[in-house]
């Protein structure tokens, strides 16, 4: 089962890095773009966010973006075109078992997840000087998202039927959710209304954690933030696992 | 000695309640080399998907090598190789990537499967486009990668459906061989094609499926017996004349040179001796149907 793993993840590695200019280099350009924009020209006019710099404040959250869409974009693709191009066929007439499938998969938008998110770090890193403030939670928080997100685009793939299936969940639920998460602002300045509506919105806590592993300060406590996204990833884990042994749309 | 393949009772329906197959019963032997035919539709694709784990039935048993499928799902898939009929790789990956690929998920490690993807590679002539993208090979060549990638894990049983659909005859006929070569070596082949000369010439026994169900299961040599008519082109030494003598076969000019006889009851050396007698010398035979064809559209029509 390891070494089924192993190919499951190489492959995976390997697809996205055979289209590097498709998969790693725009998202470096996109969001070196933002903290020039938003952070660089429109920051200073801002002014301070939960007591940092706002070209500071919006950096994890920018990173973190990067993570999201990358995760969710390698699991959602990769396993929509192998059903598309019926390339799925090779795992299902093997003996790999459903659970390593799925593990493959996602280690492989964890992978693609790291890749940029670490390209947009270094990019950052020429312009700003970035402090970490505790390497394990921007770590742990990391691998939350990255997990969270491609067992979305993993469930997503299973549902699509067509190109544009693969789109509409990014561009309508995502980037929405994403930019309502808290990404360019703290919560702490919405009326209290969309304070309490934030807080059912599971981005908000990513980006709220993986501040603080940069800043050192957040607006909720960084073990709820674990467990709301701990238990997110159980309930797509079992939906995902569900809906591939089931075989929904790969097997009749 | 225990069945390389044993099918009992199997159905399947579609959820738009299309029956793809009823109450199928086949048996395969060790070593055989089986033909699995039927018309477009006849539920070939259906039955091998449900073998290869790649459709549920919808009720009966598959059985590989004395192996319940639904109790030993993996060890069953270990055993089998699927060529299938259609593409169904990553047209964007390096040939040699998709073999070592599929020898991975069947637990065989990277540099053992290099070794084993060399071999096949080279066995079929594709060695040297093994860094090229699957997308860049012609029909031909996309078939025998599938063949490759089927037999990464050294499979007991060769699952092909179609394999020479698109092929040319050169590249057909070296494709035979290696299907030969290995069927000698112990593999048990199972074989659709629509070219019927392919069974005929390759496989020892014969199954033929028409609308779900299994109207035939005979050795090829048996089947091939109950064909009493042929169905001959003679062709003359010297021009024909344009009235041909009344015979007791059925004979047309096709040409100046040749014509065709049918027959029933009478020999060939019969029919080249009356020929003969009437003065028209034959210096080529050869037969103008594959009588496995005339069978089959026989057996099919009848069920019709």
């Amino acid at each position: 089962m390891w070494i089924a793993y192993k190919t499951i993840v190489i492959k995976e590695i390997l697809r996205f890095s055979r289209i590097w200019v498709q998969t790693i280099f725009p998202p470096i350009i996109t969001t070196s773009l933002y903290l020039l924009i938003f952070g660089g020209l429109m920051g200073e006019r801002i002014g301070d966010m939960q007591g940092v710099d706002y070209l500071h404040f919006i950096i994890p959250g920018i990173i973190l973006m990067t993570v999201i869409q990358n995760s969710y974009a390698n699991t959602v693709s990769s396993f929509f075109l192998a059903k598309f191009n019926h390339s799925i066929e090779e795992l299902l007439i093997s003996p790999v078992s459903y659970w390593v499938i799925l593990l493959g998969y996602i280690s492989g938008g964890i992978a693609r997840g790291f890749t940029v998110g670490l390209g947009v770090f270094i990019a950052v890193s020429f312009f700003v000087e970035l402090h970490i403030y505790n390497v394990w939670i921007v770590l742990m928080t990391f691998l939350l998202t990255a997990i969270l997100f491609s067992l979305a685009g993993f469930i997503n793939a299973v549902f699509a039927q067509s190109f544009d299936d693969i789109s509409i969940v990014p561009t309508f639920i995502l980037m929405p959710m994403t930019y309502l998460g808290g990404m360019f602002y703290s919560v702490e300045i919405l009326p209290e209304f969309w304070q309490t509506l934030s807080k059912f919105n599971p981005i908000y806590y990513m980006v709220d954690s993986f501040r603080m592993g940069f800043l050192g300060s957040s607006t909720t406590d960084f073990w709820v933030s674990m467990s709301v996204l701990s238990s997110m990833i159980v309930v797509l884990a079992v939906v995902a696992f569900y809906l591939l042994k089931k075989g929904v749309n790969i097997k009749t | 000695m225990t069945e390389a393949l044993l099918i009992s009772n199997l159905t399947k329906t579609y959820a738009n309640n299309m029956q793809a197959l009823s109450q199928v019963n086949l048996s395969v032997k060790q070593g055989d080399f089986f033909a699995l035919l039927g018309s477009n539709g006849a539920g070939k694709t259906t039955m091998i998907g449900i073998i290869c784990s790649l459709l549920n039935k919808s009720s009966g048993k598959v059985q590989v090598l004395g192996k319940d499928q639904s109790q030993h799902l993996n060890e069953v898939k270990r055993m089998i190789g699927l060529m299938p009929q259609e593409f169904n790789f990553n047209p964007f990956e390096p040939i040699e990537e998709i073999l070592i690929n599929q020898a991975g998920y069947y637990g065989i490690d990277r540099c053992t499967a290099k070794a084993q993807a060399k071999i096949l590679l080279k066995r079929i002539e594709l060695w040297d486009k093994r860094l090229d993208m699957a997308k860049s090979l012609s029909g031909g060549m996309k078939r025998r990668l599938m063949l490759a990638r089927a037999l990464i894990h050294q499979p007991k049983i060769l699952i092909l459906d179609e394999p020479s659909a698109g092929v040319d005859v050169e590249i057909r006929r070296s494709m035979w061989d290696f299907l030969r070569e290995l069927n000698a070596q112990g593999v048990t082949i199972i074989l659709t094609t629509h070219y019927l000369e392919e069974a005929e010439s390759l496989c020892r026994n014969i199954a033929i499926l028409d609308k779900g169900i299994i109207i035939e299961q005979t050795s090829m040599k048996k089947l091939l017996a109950r064909v009493s008519q042929q169905v001959l082109i003679l062709e003359s030494v010297k021009r024909l004349p344009n009235t041909l003598p009344e015979l007791d076969f059925k004979i047309e000019l096709l040409d100046d040179y040749s014509i065709q006889v049918v027959l029933d009851e009478v020999s060939i050396s019969q029919a080249l001796n009356a020929l003969s007698v009437k003065g028209i010398e034959i210096e080529h035979v050869r037969s103008a149907q594959n009588r496995l064809e005339t069978l089959f559209l026989r057996l099919t029509s009848r069920k019709n």
